[in-house]
């Protein structure tokens, strides 16, 4: 089994702490691991801290903290080797580095496997960061690694801000979704499993942290998986859907990603139940 | 007790007393130079005059180097140019890759365990013609035993087959620029970047805290000091951990150490606060012969590297631009804390995009916290342009240029990373003095052989390794490039009141020479020989070693 990775990316101030508090204190069970460059620029809340050691950081729920300094490959083969090991690594990049390049370099390591690149832009400072001659380069390839990129402290910024930065950072993010949320309130869901969704430009945010519904669905009887799938995949609101759904003929894992989709006979062990993530503003083209 | 030793001639940089043949020692410390008469004064003595026939000059500084110069020689030598180990022993060049694979396999047999990993440093195929090395070159030197090269750049090293198993890379599907692919779409063994050679060097041996010094390795880079002439050498990154710490400061304090040792804490992998809380501490342990409490910020990556940051036009080849290694906030905070706090900072710049970054952060910072004796060190500092140099001046800056690397790579800067009109400006020690700008230049050994001589030299002749000559205009003098390598090197560190000349009141520290190095010519300076160093009064002959 290889230990999924989400790497967690953007420039100073852009609200990653913010992000991984958010997250810690919506684990719903999951034991994160959460690495940072160094302890000292990722303060983790006080009351989720329950014990402290030198290089490793004990969390509520069963999380934990670690630095990995300046050498991140080790920290990761640590993190990798924990037993009970964790269910998900956020791995939270310094300011100025590349999480493509991180990525890539995550790519070698067997055992590990990168779910997706998160970017954070702050809505205020985003325009500055582009016009700064010696980040805008950095800032832009962060953007350009990105699954996802989250629009943060557009309650600070304004809407006039909030519009340019969203009409800027969607030209330089590619394929990747990107949404807006304050104060890190972003599914974790949709954190762990970001996609790309290919929409063509349309120079907007594609919907809010709070606006995208994430629901479980437990279909009550027996079903045709593909046609289930199918289905879901040909909703446009759908962005994301992964679980497990009863067939005549056992148990089965469906996934969805934009207008794709994929059936594959369920792991052992494995609970009916699909979590479903759609854009609650979506409006049909 | 007075011991007055007579040489040939005592080249003092003192320039009221600038040559000499009488120093006068007393308790490791000068008590002046002169004629025999002239020291008589200071009561009973001892004339030693095994230097009769010998040339003094200060103690030789090298003022960036890392301790690891030291460790690397306890794995096998694979270089292109000839060069000196600890031991004395000059070894070869190999002069294509046969010549390597010949080395290792003859060094391999040596080694008793068959599953020992085999390290071995300073490969350089851009020297066979860039002939590519790829892992089944390797296997042929051993297909059991994981093997792993370092290139002479130490951006890159080539591994065996066995090395790529064991850290799990020998398999198809690797997607990362820096890891080459071979038809079979497994990889070639050849990785490039750090990023890519911190999954495998574990297992080819070479440790992951290399820059933190080792006993051995720090007794070595002792023996490589006193052939060089050298009496105080820095280590310019090391996190400096209190084990580290302890093992520094038990063998500097041997009375058998050679070398008064500066070690630098670098900035990464603890936070800006932390860092300086650190260099605080440390500067409370230092003693005369380890010397704490500097901090060393590394701004961006290498030129040949192409992860340096430049400014327009960018990289010749067309590469994009590099990295930061720092965020400007960052760099902005810890540049005015140790301002306020009296912290010596040394940044290492090797684009001029990343040496204009601290200019303008030293600009703003210097109005917060005016500092008229900072000296805060701008390290590499290779492109920087005219303008730039003299900005430095006027902020009260210094600059320690990497005068050997254009002998070992002036010829790639000028065909491939910056072109000709910028390679021949690199490292532009006549322009740096001209502005006024203190100078000190330097080897960043181990990247290229600890001998502040043969950089007094490179910076005296700027010859690139084919011969052709890179920046007329940027040649200095003799006596200019020995000031660099003694009291310019000095007072980059703030020890110029006890070493760099020799003057009363100061360390009795001594490069000895057999060839006196103001007569033998611009040209044969890198080949001028060393007897051996004194150092705190102490003598340490090479042939003693």
């Amino acid at each position: 089994m290889s230990l999924p990775v989400t790497i967690l990316s953007g420039y100073l101030g852009a609200g990653k702490t913010t992000l991984v508090n958010q997250m810690l204190r919506h684990a719903q069970g999951r034991r994160f691991a959460v690495m940072v460059n160094e302890f000292g620029d990722l303060p983790i809340d006080a009351d989720l801290i329950e014990a402290e050691g030198d290089d490793l950081i004990a969390l509520a729920g069963g999380c934990v903290c670690c630095s990995y300094g300046d050498d991140l490959m080790a920290a990761l083969a640590q993190m990798a080797a924990m037993r009970p090991a964790p269910d998900h690594v956020i791995l939270e990049a310094s300011g100025v580095a590349l999480p493509g390049a991180i990525a890539a370099s995550l790519g070698l390591v067997s055992g590990i496997e990168t779910t997706g690149v998160i970017v954070l832009a702050d809505a205020a400072q985003i325009e500055a960061s582009l016009a700064n001659d010696y980040i805008s380069d950095t800032v832009a390839r962060q953007l350009k690694a990105a699954d996802l990129v989250v629009l943060t402290k557009g309650d600070l910024a304004g809407a006039d801000a909030v519009a340019q930065a969203g009409t800027t950072v969607t030209r330089l993010a590619g394929d990747a979704t990107v949404i807006r949320a304050d104060h890190g309130r972003v599914p974790v869901e949709i954190i762990l499993n970001p996609l790309r969704i290919a929409l063509p430009d349309i120079g907007a945010p594609h919907g809010s942290g709070q606006g995208l519904v994430t629901s479980v669905e437990v279909p009550d009887k027996p079903l045709d998986a593909e046609t289930y799938a199918k289905d879901l995949a040909n909703r446009a609101d759908v962005i994301r859907a992964k679980g497990h759904v009863q067939t005549a003929t056992g148990l089965k894992t469906v996934q969805i990603v934009g207008a794709q989709w994929d059936v594959s006979p369920a792991p052992e062990n494995a609970q009916p139940g699909v979590v479903v993530i759609r854009l609650q503003d979506h409006v049909e083209a | 007790m007075i011991t007055i030793y007579n040489a040939r001639k005592i080249i003092t940089m003192n320039p009221a007393h600038a040559h000499t043949t009488h120093v006068a020692v007393r308790d490791g410390k000068i008590l002046g130079t002169g004629s025999l008469e002239d020291l008589q004064g200071w009561g009973d003595y001892t004339l030693d005059e095994r230097f009769a026939d010998k040339v003094l000059m200060p103690g030789l500084i090298e003022a960036h180097s890392h301790l690891m110069e030291g460790s690397l020689w306890a794995y096998t030598y694979v270089g292109f140019f000839d060069r000196m180990a600890p031991d004395g022993q000059m070894q070869q060049g190999c002069k294509n890759l046969d010549d390597v694979l010949a080395r290792m396999k003859k060094a391999e047999a040596k080694i008793e365990d068959p599953d020992a990993p085999m390290p071995a440093w300073s490969l350089d195929p851009i020297y066979f013609g860039n002939e590519r090395v790829t892992r089944h070159d390797l296997d042929k030197i051993s297909a059991t035993r994981p093997i792993g090269i370092m290139h002479a750049s130490g951006h890159i090293m080539n591994v065996n087959t066995k090395a790529l198993e064991l850290a799990g890379m020998l398999r198809t599907g690797v997607n990362h620029d820096g890891v080459p692919l071979g038809a079979d779409g497994l990889p070639l063994g050849e990785l490039k970047g750090p990023d890519v050679m911190t999954p495998v060097s574990p297992f080819v041996g070479f440790d992951r805290d290399m820059l933190n010094c080792d006993e051995a390795g720090m007794w070595k880079f002792g023996q490589l000091c006193v052939r060089a002439g050298v009496t105080t050498a820095t280590d310019l990154a090391n996190k400096l951990p209190p084990d580290v710490v302890d093992l520094m400061g038990r063998v500097t304090g041997n009375k058998k150490y050679p070398a008064r040792v500066v070690s630098l804490r670098f900035h990464h992998g603890v936070s800006p606060e932390d860092l300086i809380t650190h260099a605080e501490a440390l500067k409370l342990k230092s003693t005369d012969m380890m010397r704490l409490g500097k901090i060393k910020v590394i701004v961006d990556g290498s030129i040949q590297g192409f992860s340096a940051r430049l400014r327009e036009p960018g990289y010749y080849n067309g590469a994009p631009n590099g990295l930061w290694y720092i965020s400007p906030e960052h760099l902005a905070y810890i540049v005015e804390k140790s301002l306020e706090k009296g912290i010596h900072i040394n940044t290492h710049t090797n684009g001029d995009q990343a040496t204009q970054l601290v200019i303008e952060t030293m600009t703003e910072a210097l109005k917060k916290h005016p500092s008229p004796d900072h000296r805060f060190t701008l390290q590499h500092c290779q492109l920087a342009d005219v303008a730039q140099f003299r900005k430095i001046a006027k902020l009260g800056m210094c600059v320690n240029l990497f005068a050997n690397h254009h002998f070992y790579w002036g010829d790639q800067h000028y065909a491939l990373t910056v072109g000709p009109e910028r390679a021949e400006r690199m490292n532009a020690c006549a322009t740096a003095l001209r502005m006024g700008v203190p100078m000190a230049i330097h080897s960043d050994a181990p990247i290229t052989p600890l001998a502040p001589l043969f950089t007094g030299w490179c910076a005296v002749n700027r010859l690139t390794a084919s011969g052709r000559t890179l920046g007329e205009a940027e040649k200095i003098s003799v006596a200019d490039a020995l000031y660099a390598i003694t009291l310019g090197a000095a007072y980059t560190l703030h020890l110029d009141q006890e070493v760099g000349s020799i003057e009363a009141g100061k360390r009795a520290d001594f490069a000895v020479l057999e060839d006196d190095p103001e007569e033998i010519g611009g040209d044969k300076l890198k080949d001028v020989r060393v007897w051996g160093t004194v150092q705190g009064g102490r003598i340490f002959a090479v042939d003693d070693l």
